[in-house]
């Protein structure tokens, strides 16, 4: 029913990267009520003096970061992904407009979110912050990947929004593999020339097994993880077009305006191929379990492997 | 680097003036923006950057300046002659007032113009910024200020009380707002579109230290600085009272000229009443 047990929760990968930052005294970070949920409650416990609370009031959490980051720190400022929407026009004017460096981290994203039902359920966060300028998006698969990206962002130079996930799913990096991790360079799983599926967050999972039933079947598979869907990584996209020549996205998203479409428009002004885009159809999720809802929504593994098989055909 | 530039009352005074007939030809050589908001503004910037702010004209970036906030960003005209007095802009620079390419853009922002610690446009912003810059100062065990500026139509935005209460929790006791209670808002009078009733209570109800005074009254707007300056345990909050078009006949009160450029002939008379 809900997600695996053994595996790692991206927002626990979110809270260990704060933890790890506790001796950057230029490091500052603040919570919206939320940070039992998003993890920052780790930084809290250790480093009050650097924490700020602001209460359930989102659009005031975004302008504070602002001004602590003009005035030489480093804001981390965290809430749901979907309640970080709230304050979006502030995001738009007081963050990105003026390029102010502000890390901002939606937890919670996707249906995967599961029994909290739809209005908790973020379908559309990668797609509104990636229309900003100067915004980076991020969306990491498991807690090992989204510690590294998130030590990343200390010394990034533009502003940033990621979203993480609430729910464990099996991990599909290692301390090792995670170490060649980069923001802005998708990372190559499996390689196969007959498709690529490039995924985001935990649809990585469901990708990668597509991939291993895809083999037995004789059909190989590239495997992406598109963690950073802007900027998005167009050499890697230039390889793919050329080595693959079909591409199959997959997201927990919707599938208007997120990774698949960020892939689409690279695509089409390039050297158009077939792409089928996994995703949440133009609908709101409802209460159930990660996987039920998974199942429910057309994002499984199963459901790649349709895909993958559809666009093949399509070349 | 000293407060302010050493200027007395009356000095003061006329600096405010010649803000005044900078503020009218800037808007009139645009045949666009907000007069109305920045002549009942203009007496309290002039005190704020003649009197009391901390800031370095040959080098607007220094990190340990007073920041001034102009939340009500569409005052800009304001800004941009006190700036332009303080040794900010120059003369031509005021000349590109919503032009193409220039320091001067339709509303403050601090990636075009110098000695802007604030990008503004969009209302009821600048007092979380200017939270997020003290709890900064703070942190650095600075002693400087942030100075924010927000306008009484802007107190409708739901964030400003988000604002006001973080301020209190935080002990911020190096923020300080000035409330330009002109009573005009972009449609109407703010009675019309949406009665503020008793500001000052508001915030003292928040636990804010208040103090309401005449903003065009130079020696209560001095006073009333140095008043907010001595409020070290908590937010202080200035309430000034001012007319909407101060110095201009047929601006003042008027809520046509929140945001308008006067014609060929009343721009002729507002330089002849500005004398």
């Amino acid at each position: 029913m809900s997600a695996p047990s053994g595996g790692g929760a991206s927002r626990d990968g979110y809270g260990a990267a704060l933890l790890e930052m506790l001796d950057d005294d230029k490091v500052v970070v603040l919570e919206a009520d939320l940070g039992k949920s998003t993890k920052s409650c780790l930084f809290r416990a250790e480093k009050p003096s650097h924490t700020v609370s602001l209460g359930i009031a989102e659009q005031n959490m975004m302008l504070v970061a602002a001004g602590m980051a003009t005035s030489g720190y480093v804001p981390f400022a965290s809430t749901f992904a979907i309640f970080s929407e709230r304050g979006f026009e502030q995001v738009r004017n007081g963050i990105a407009r003026p390029n102010i460096v502000v890390h901002l981290c939606g937890s919670h994203g996707g249906i995967h979110t599961g029994t909290d039902g739809s209005s908790a359920q973020s379908i559309e966060d990668l797609a509104i912050y990636r229309t900003l300028p100067n915004m980076a998006v991020i969306h990491p698969s498991d807690d090992i990947s989204a510690k590294e990206l998130t030590l990343q962002l200390r010394d990034y130079p533009s502003p940033s929004y990621m979203r993480t996930a609430r729910n464990k799913v099996p991990r599909s990096y290692s301390e090792s593999t995670a170490n060649q991790l980069k923001i802005g360079k998708g990372f190559t799983h499996r390689k196969g020339s007959d498709v690529a599926i490039i995924a985001c967050g935990v649809l990585l999972n469901e990708a990668l097994e597509a991939s291993e039933e895809l083999r037995t079947q004789g059909i190989h598979a590239t495997v992406v993880d598109m963690h950073t869907i802007k900027p998005l990584d167009e050499s890697l996209l230039d390889q793919i077009i050329e080595s693959c020549g079909a591409i199959v996205t997959a997201e927990d998203h919707s599938v208007i305006g997120g990774l698949g479409s960020a892939v689409a428009e690279y695509v089409v002004s390039k050297s158009p191929i077939p792409i089928e885009m996994i995703g949440v159809q133009d609908r709101f999720g409802e209460s159930g379990g990660s996987d039920e809802l998974l199942e429910l929504l057309g994002l499984k593994s199963t459901n790649i492997i349709q895909a993958a098989k559809r666009v093949i055909e399509r070349k | 680097m000293q407060r302010g530039m050493g200027l007395g009352v009356t000095e003061l005074e006329h600096m405010a003036k010649r803000c005044r007939r900078n503020i009218v030809k800037m808007v009139y050589n645009a045949k666009a923006g907000h007069p109305g908001g920045s002549l009942s503004a203009i007496d309290m910037l002039t005190a704020l950057y003649g009197h009391r702010l901390r800031v370095n004209p040959d080098q607007p970036d220094w990190g340990d300046r007073d920041r001034f906030i102009m939340s009500k960003g569409h005052a800009s005209p304001g800004v941009y002659a006190v700036l332009h007095e303080r040794g900010f802009l120059s003369e031509s620079d005021l000349q590109t007032f919503r032009k193409l390419g220039g320091p001067c853009q339709g509303h403050v922002d601090m990636k075009w113009c110098p000695g802007v610690d604030f990008s503004a446009g969009s209302l009821g912003m600048g007092l979380s910024f200017g939270i997020g810059c003290s709890l900064a100062a703070t942190l650095d065990g600075s002693e400087r200020t942030a100075w924010v500026m927000l306008g009484d139509g802007e107190l409708q935005e739901g964030q400003i009380w988000e604002a006001v209460m973080a301020a209190v929790h935080h002990e911020v006791g190096n923020v300080k707002v000035i409330v330009d209670r002109n009573g005009i808002q972009n449609d109407d009078f703010c009675e019309s579109q949406m009665r503020m009733f008793d500001v000052s209570e508001k915030f003292a109800s928040f636990g804010w230290a208040v103090m309401e005074i005449d903003g065009h009254n130079m020696s209560e707007i001095v006073s009333a600085i140095d008043w907010a300056d001595q409020v070290t345990d908590g937010p202080a909050c200035i309430v000034m009272h001012t007319v909407k078009g101060k110095g201009v006949s047929f601006m003042e009160n008027n809520p046509k000229f929140h945001g308008a450029a006067p014609s060929d002939q009343q721009f002729e008379l507002a330089m002849e009443e500005l004398q």
